[in-house]
Formats: structure tokens, sequence, C-alpha cells
């Protein structure tokens, strides 16, 4: 057990690694048993990233140094800098992992029966494993050029995902859009990465936060990155690709596209407050990712209010909501350098920033799944087309409640919570960021409200009299994130204090961070 | 419970103040009229015209809020006409957020 804990950061990565090439050849022996390795081996990086996020808990940064005697050795003997692959995971990290670990196991088994009518099902599931891979990878790294390798695996996959239903042009050139924008991102990024490598000679974030003086050069790459991972999470004005790629995608890779963004979203913490942490105009960047997290919010909504495709609807949704992460994470950022705002309210903003992206990763891939469970039953995305649908369909109707209701911000739901923590919190550094935070949720419940009556209620439709309830396993996949939402809303004290809090608080002590590298030594 | 930096949330007080206010609720309902008929007097009457189909009575999610995007008309042309769809619009608006960026950091701390 002590062996498997060590090596944990690195078979996280590596089983969906391995599993995603040894698909195709277990897939020769049958469906069934394909199956039955996805769901095991994501069950079983379930189960490696709760050990590790409960010995995270108890001793805090765990190293793993590639190639070394001991894997917890970042600094040979008399060397300056790290010279091998590092993974350092923090309580912000291993946060990101227990996220991706549940979405993923619950996308996986609602991919089995919505997969079920599709050619190429092992090809999917190569894909979905390999976005796995890539996106543990991205959270885990301690080094900014395998963040940028394992961000192209991901966007890689990611593309061929949502192009895979082939037979929907608009499917392919969703696809087309995903993986030029993020050709360009990475190529911004990569050129950010360089930029310091030339300097500081390294690629560690630990050394480099280290040594980094927010020289101009410094300056070009934190924009080069900012922008660059702006525009993959999907934030205005830099989001108008995102619904025309996660409308066309399955409903379960849409749910597992979000949470990319969300790891997206922790590269651009973690260079802000990590890698530029120490020398940082804190309040200037921090002003950056409140407007944009502002507009993204504003803009977002508008959008989602207007759509009568449900996936469209679903996307906007997703863009307006990350805008209220970007602004309480902003906020505490813009407080960095001044303890007695930080500890006033700083803090707090961030906590509910980081606590909105745990909600929005049990609701938003739930509420695509209502969206895809609608779709697989009456082959459309149309809300006009839509109505009654709740009349047979009353599991996928009370799964939708419970999402869309989590989603506005109605108490007792979870997003709720998160949501009070940023209210109250961004209102005492900017009374007019809690006013439009508001506005915007009571517009989220307007048009949840919209979708519903859509599709839900009403006169039963002669067109979807014999619609049935859709099956199993893509009831339980949903079930599993309702169940968690419902855990959460009952129990946010626990929540925060457990995994929210040591999030927070590894984004907020960088010397932390530079510590478990450098040895002490910043 | 969580705690804010002016107050605090105990969903469990919420949830147990909901069911007491869903318990009234349920009991002056089972005080209604008794001499209610389920299925007569829930049918439509639409002043002795014909009864309408299922799909037409049903309201479209396109008539939802129609008067809130008439009224917000300003906004929503505009905004809408600049969701192109087109890919190099999508990397202009990059470049350009580039460019804003790189000059904030560099007004506000030098180059």
């Amino acid at each position: 057990m002590d062996k498997l804990l060590t090596h944990s950061p690195i078979l996280i990565i590596a089983i969906p690694l391995l599993v995603a090439f040894l698909t195709p050849l277990i897939g020769r022996a049958g469906g069934k048993a394909r199956n039955t390795l996805v769901i095991a081996s994501l069950a079983f990086v379930e189960f490696l990233v709760i050990i590790l996020a409960r010995d995270i808990h108890l001793n805090g940064i765990h190293i793993y140094t590639l190639g070394a005697i001991a894997p917890d050795l970042a600094l040979p003997g008399g060397a300056m800098m790290p010279i091998r692959i590092i993974l350092e995971v923090d309580g912000m990290s291993i946060f990101m992992g227990i996220i991706w670990a549940t979405v993923a196991l619950a996308a996986a088994t609602f991919s089995l029966s919505h997969m079920a009518r599709e050619t190429g099902q092992t090809r999917f599931y190569t894909l979905l494993l390999l976005m796995v891979a890539g996106c543990f990878g991205m959270i885990f790294t301690g080094d900014l050029f395998n963040l940028f390798v394992f961000l192209e695996i991901a966007s890689i996959s990611g593309a061929a995902l949502i192009a895979f239903r082939t037979r929907f042009a608009d499917a392919v050139e969703g696809g087309f859009k995903y993986i030029v924008i993020s050709a360009v991102a990475g190529l911004m990024f990569l050129f950010g990465v360089g930029l310091l490598y030339a300097q500081y000679n390294s690629l560690n974030i630990g050394f480099l936060a280290s040594v980094m003086q927010y020289s101009m050069l410094d300056k070009i790459a934190l924009t080069l990155f900012l922008m660059s991972l702006t525009i993959k999470t999907g934030m205005v004005p830099l989001h108008m690709w995102y619904p025309d790629s996660y409308t066309v995608a399955p409903a379960n890779v849409t749910a597992m596209l979000v949470i990319t963004s969300h790891a997206c979203m922790y590269a651009v913490f973690r260079i802000c407050f990590t890698l530029y942490g120490g020398v940082l105009d804190a309040s200037v960047v921090g002003w950056i990712i409140v407007i944009i997290g502002l507009l993204t919010m504003f803009v977002g909504v508008t959008m989602a209010v207007f759509q009568t495709d449900v996936m469209r609807f679903m996307s906007y949704h997703a863009i307006s909501q990350m805008g209220y992460m970007w602004m309480g994470v902003g906020v505490g950022l813009a407080v960095l350098g001044n303890p007695g705002a930080l500890a006033a309210y700083g803090r707090d903003a961030i906590n509910g920033g980081i606590f909105h992206i745990l909600n929005h990763a049990m609701y938003k891939p739930l509420l695509f799944m209502t969206a895809g469970a609608l779709f697989h039953r009456t082959a459309t995305r149309d809300l006009n087309k839509m109505g009654g649908l709740g009349h047979n369909m009353k599991f996928t109707l009370i799964l939708y409640i419970i999402g869309a209701l989590s989603i506005a911000g109605i108490p007792p739901l979870n997003g709720f919570a998160s949501k009070f923590l940023i209210y109250e919190s961004v209102y005492q550094f900017n009374p007019v960021l809690a006013v439009v935070a508001m506005l915007v949720s009571i517009i989220t419940l307007a048009s949840f409200t919209k979708a519903f009556q859509s599709a839900f209620t009403g006169p039963q439709l002669p067109e979807y009299k014999n619609v049935k309830e859709v099956p199993k396993p893509m009831l339980i996949g949903m079930g599993i994130l309702a169940a968690a939402i419902i855990f959460t809303s009952i129990f946010p004290g626990l929540v925060v204090e457990h995994i929210v809090n040591p999030a927070t608080d590894a984004l907020i002590n960088q010397s932390a961070y530079v510590n478990g590298i450098m040895g002490g030594t910043p | 419970m969580i705690e804010s930096p002016s107050g605090f949330w105990g969903p469990v007080v919420w949830i147990i103040a909901a069911i007491v206010a869903l318990l009234i609720a349920y009991f002056i309902q089972r005080r209604g009229e008794k001499a209610y008929k389920k299925g007569v007097q829930s049918e439509t009457f639409l002043m002795g015209n014909p009864k309408l189909s299922a799909g037409e009575t049903h309201v479209r999610a396109h008539n939802i809020y129609w008067g809130f995007f008439e009224g917000l008309k300003k906004y929503y042309i505009p905004t809408i006409a600049a969701h192109t769809g087109i890919i190099n619009d999508h990397l202009i608006w990059l470049i350009a957020g580039i460019a804003i960026v790189i000059i904030i950091l560099f007004i506000a701390g030098g180059i």
C-alpha cells in the first residue's frame, strides 16, 4: 500500500495512458471486456486519487521525480536546479484530481449506453482515456514544458472526440474549430515557455518561481500564458468557438470538455499565484482576471437565455459560470499583496471561486448529460421541437431539476453555497461586482426555467408518446453526479474544510510549493 | 456550515425550515375544496370552442421571454453579430486580447 501511495502520482497518469493503448487490443475480445477494462481502470484511478488526497491532507505536498533513486528526491546531490521531470501534487492539484477522477468515471459510465449505437467505440474509449491522462498530467506536473505537452494531448484527443460523430457536418466543423484554437493557444503557450527557458535555463515551475524577476520578457510570457489559457478556458471575449464545439460533441464528451476547461483554468491560477506569485503586480493582474470574469458571467448568461438549441444553451451557461470562478479567485489575487484585505475577504473570495469549480464540475456535466438524454430519446437538440417529456422521462426530469437549481444558486443546493461565499466576499472588494453576480444568477434561473418548460412540461406531444426513460448506465452516470451534488449541498462545511481550504492555502502559500522542490531555499 | 466575511450558511437549518413550510402548505391544501372532481374540473374550457391539440397548447422555447429580447434589442443585435462563427474572427479577438493585456502590464509596471 505504501508503494502504491508513493507511486500514485505517476500511476494516475500512466494507467489511463496505458489502458488507452490496451483498449484496441482488448476490444477485439468484445465490447463487454473493453467496457469493463475502461470502467475498472477509471475506478482504480479514483481510488488512487482518494488515497493520495488523504496523504496530502495529512503530510503535505507530494513530490514524484521520474528516474530518481527515490521518487521524492527533487534535487540530486549538489545540483542547483531540478533536472528531471517532476510531478508536484499539492492541495490545489489534488482538488482538481478529485474532480477529474469523479467526472471521468461518471462520463465513462454514461457512455456505455449513450455511445452504444455508435460505430468505432474502441477508438472512442481510447481517445477518452487519452484525454483523462492528458488532463491529469496538466494538473499534476511541476514542469512548464510538460504542462504544454499534456495540454496538447488533451486538446488533440478532445478535438477527435468532438468530431467523433462524423456523420454530422457540424460535429466535424466543431472539432476543426477546437483543434485550430487549441493549436494556436498551444503555440502561444510554448512561446511563453521558451521565453522563460531562455532566461532561466529551467522549465521547473518551483525553480522558476524562486528566480523570477518579472522582467519585460517575463511580462510578455505571462501575457501569452494568460491569454492562451483564457481562450482555451472559453472566457469572454475569447469564448466564441466554445459553443460551436461543445454543442456538437456527444454529451458525455462535453461533460469531460467542461472539466478540461477547468484544467486550463487551474493552469491560469497556478501560473499567477505560484509561478509569478512572488513578483507579480497582483492588483493589476487580479483586476484583469476580475474584469474577464465579469464579462464572461454577463455575456454568457445573456447569450444562453436566447438559445433554443439545448446543448448550445448549456454551453453558454458553462461559459457564464466560469466567470464566477475567475471573479472570486481574481479578487483574492488582487488583494494578495494586502494582508489585511486578504484575511478580511480575499481568502474567502478565493475559497468561493474554488468551491464553485467543484460545484460546477458536478452540476454542469450532469446538465449536459440530461441534455444528452433528451437527444438520445428525441434525436433533436431543438427545444422548440420538444415538450411534455417529463411524462415519460421522470428520472431525467428529477436529475435536471437538481442540476438546474444548483446552477441557479437556489438554496439549499451546493451552487448557492459557493455563490454565497463569492457574493459576500466580493461585495467588500467592490459592491458592483456582487450586484452583477446576483443579476446573472437571476437570469440563470430564468433561462433554466425556460428550458424546463420547453422540454419537460406541457401536454404529452403525440410524436413523443412512446418515448422511454434512458437506459440504466446513463441514469447511473448522472446519478453519481447528482449524489455528489446532494452530498456537497448538505455538508458544504465538510467539503470546504477538507478539500477547498487546502486548495486555497496551496494557491496563497507560494513558498510551500517552491520549498517542495528547492528544499527550503527559495 | 460555512462562514463568510459577514455571515454563515447552514443548509441543515434551511432544509428543516423548508420541510416545516411544506408540511404547513400540505396541511392547508388538505383542507381545500372537498367537492373537487378530478378529470372533470381540470378539463380546459375555451368558451365552447373545440379543444386544441397538445402541440398547439404547448408554449415553444422561442416564444418564451420574447419581451425581454425585444427590450434589449440594442444589446442583442451587436452581441449576436459579433458571434460570427468564423475562426479567423476568433483569432483576431485573441491577438487583440494579447495586445491589450501587454499594454496594461507595461503601463502598470513599466517595461
